[in-house]
């Protein structure tokens, strides 16, 4: 007891951010998530059976198929059953299983071709023996046959990564501007304010969605993915300035700031070396706020056709296709993203919390 | 207070014309006008396109003179209740938005009061419950209802009102009331099909209210005055209501001016998911048509319902809050 009371007297407050951190159990699990979550963006062409683009003409609307151990004759490695096509009375094609073909699951399998890490190649984590009719869909297929879990995964490139790069960039103006603003104060100061005041009287969804529109349909991918990006974090700066602006204003008149000054240190040593961090923490909890609200507001923009579009796959594009009451009602599977995006801001929510607590380690 | 308002209402002005600037340049953003994406529409239907019939169309819209000058008419209209005209419905931009707007009000007070309805309560008890198991599973209901993108509720909503509950696919209206006069069987029809729309758009609010009652109230309850009122034998009830409640609830009623705005524009999504006859669609619409009057006379809309919500929040709170008023 008296050691963790001798490192807890000596800890900086990094060290003690850590300790107050590694106590929340729900903020770690989903730290581990979101980790999870972003190396499966690397790895998702190596993780989906199939390319994003590759069609089953055949299997439009397969449902989520499951892996089975047991069949009529006994256990056997993980399988899938070979899909069977039949018309209903209403002249809908369902699929069922067909019990005569099974499909060994394969690990390593060969498949479409996808770059990994900088080289081509056509291996995948699992798969079926790429020259069957039927493909392995453990997640179901959309209108045009496409494998609904090889899509999220490509998709959750553009989603997951959106958030972070807007809230890079939300970062970097915000926390140069509200330092700058909050340490020079004067024109400099009232300039950004009032910047910010104006900007801030714009709603933010619909000004979103009125700069979306305004970006022509025919630039390139990355183009718009970046336009995109520049749309959400253009608002999300503003309150980061803010909050860091209010934080300098205080620490400017510190004592180990004026004794800085005092010795000579020039204004960038100042900014970098005493102020900055000390609002580091209140910039990481912000950010880490800012990711999850950049994700809704990109997969909504995407839902309607605003944001990224096809043929870019990410989350929002994804649930385009159940927007339709009848399509959902006969094919639920199509708001699996709709999962993805909410376990994605769930995490983020949970850790931003953790680090807004983290962040403040002299209290309790 | 009279000056301060009046004061208030001042400095909005300058603010008004930044604003009404920088609407016009986001709706002149897109390459091309109306009249260019109509044209590329009857090219495609193959119907022949005048070209010279285009060009007196743009002239009688003043879309051939500079930017500035286009901008000048729009807003000295603006100022005189002229806010431009719609090229997509042919129609004046102040009826269009204006027949769309009680509903969108009524929606967002809907949602209003259900937020408060049900945010308060919840916090008031979560505070009082702290720690608890209640606590927790409430606490963790809001922050899913945080997490779940608010198109997908509304799907969600439609999709067990239609399937579960046997009622109509989104709109606000059922079928033989679409288009009657008013009546009270329509309005007791129009409050049949309110509450989805009510319920899927208060969501997220509710769920963020929850939570800030619920640490309001939980700063309240640690002060020495609350210590003091039970020390000397209040019932407590009465400490909760009249001692904690009271100044617990500020932050919420400071908020709720901005609560108006946020949900009118917080309701577009949902309301192009369920396809009701509110502004939201209408916004929507005008975008991916450039029909750019209607875009612009709404976003300025509603950017003048935040300055106002903005304004409205300072004034109740210091209603409320003697120490603030005597500042």
């Amino acid at each position: 007891m008296s050691e963790i009371n001798d490192t807890l007297s000596t800890a900086g407050q990094w060290q003690l951010a850590w300790i107050k951190f590694r106590q929340n159990r729900v903020a770690l699990v989903s730290g581990v998530i979101l980790a999870l979550m972003y190396l499966m963006t690397v790895f998702s062409g190596f993780l989906a059976p199939y390319g994003p683009d590759h069609r089953f003409a055949r299997r439009p609307y397969v449902p989520p198929q499951g892996l089975h151990l047991f069949a009529s004759d006994g256990l056997h490695l993980p399988f899938a059953y070979g899909l069977k096509e039949h018309v209903d009375h209403t002249g809908r094609t369902l699929f069922t299983h067909d019990p005569e073909v099974r499909y060994t699951l394969q690990l390593f399998a060969t498949g479409d071709s996808h770059s990994f890490l900088g080289f081509e190649t056509d291996l995948h984590l699992f798969g079926i023996d790429s020259a069957a009719e039927d493909g392995l869909f453990l997640f179901g297929t959309d209108r045009q046959g496409r494998d609904l879990l090889s899509r999220i995964l490509y998709g959750a490139r553009i989603s997951l990564t959106i958030g972070l790069i807007g809230v890079t960039i939300s970062v970097i103006l915000g926390a140069v501007l509200g330092v700058t603003s909050g340490y020079f104060g004067g024109w400099v100061d009232e300039l950004t304010q009032r910047t910010i005041e104006m900007l801030r009287a714009f709603p933010q969804i619909p000004l979103w969605m009125a700069l979306s529109a305004a970006i022509p349909p025919d630039v390139d991918q990355i183009t718009s993915y970046f336009m995109i990006t520049l749309i959400l974090s253009l608002l999300g700066w503003t309150s980061l300035a803010r909050i860091v602006r209010g934080k300098v204003l205080s620490l400017r008149s510190e004592e180990f700031v004026m004794a800085a000054q005092l010795m000579g240190a020039s204004h960038k040593r100042v900014i970098f070396r005493h102020l900055i961090p000390g609002v580091l923490g209140e910039i990481i909890v912000v950010a880490t706020i800012a990711v999850p609200t950049m994700i809704l507001a990109e997969s909504a923009l995407s839902f309607l056709n605003l944001g990224i579009r096809a043929p870019m796959t990410s989350w929002g594009v994804l649930l385009q296709e159940g927007r339709n009451l009848t399509t959902l009602y006969f094919h639920q599977w199509l708001l699996l993203p709709a999962l993805f995006i909410v376990i994605t801001v769930l995490s983020f929510n949970f850790l931003g919390d953790a680090f807004r607590d983290a962040a403040d380690p002299y209290t309790d | 207070m009279l000056t301060y308002i009046v004061r208030r209402l001042l400095r909005l002005i300058p603010t008004l014309i930044v604003i009404s600037i920088m609407t016009f340049i986001i709706i002149q953003l897109p390459p091309g006008d109306f009249f260019d994406s109509l044209q590329a529409q009857l090219a495609e239907s193959e119907s022949r396109a005048d070209q010279q019939a285009f060009d007196a169309l743009r002239k009688q819209y003043h879309l051939d003179k500079p930017l500035w000058k286009q901008y000048l008419f729009w807003i000295g209209g603006c100022v005189q209740g002229d806010f431009g005209y719609s090229f997509e419905w042919r129609r004046p931009v102040a009826d269009l938005i204006g027949e769309r707007l009680g509903l969108t009000f009524v929606m967002s007070l809907g949602s209003l009061v259900f937020m408060w309805v049900v945010a308060i309560p919840i916090g008031i008890y979560s505070a009082r419950n702290r720690l608890s198991w209640s606590d927790y599973s409430l606490t963790f209901v809001a922050f899913i209802g945080l997490c779940i993108p608010n198109f997908v509720i509304a799907l969600i909503a439609m999709y067990a009102s239609v399937f579960w509950f046997g009622g109509s696919a989104g709109g606000l209206f059922s079928q033989e009331y679409k288009y009657a006069a008013w009546s009270l069987a329509k309005v007791w029809d129009l409050l049949g099909h309110l509450w989805v729309p009510v319920v899927v758009i208060g969501a997220a609010g509710t769920a963020t209210m929850m939570r800030l009652m619920r640490t309001s109230m939980l700063d309240v309850l640690d002060r020495a005055y609350i210590t003091t009122a039970r020390a000397k034998g209040l019932a407590e009830r009465w400490v909760i209501y009249k001692y904690a409640v009271r100044v617990a609830i500020n932050p919420m009623i400071s908020i709720m001016g901005m609560q108006i705005p946020q949900l009118v524009s917080g309701s577009i999504i949902v309301a192009i998911v369920l396809g009701l006859p509110t502004t939201g669609p209408l916004f929507y619409r005008a975008l991916e048509t450039q029909d750019m009057y209607l875009a612009g006379t709404f976003l300025m809309l509603l950017a003048v319902l935040l300055l106002l919500g903005n304004l409205l929040a300072d004034i109740l709170l210091a209603l409320v809050d003697p120490r603030i008023r005597l500042e």
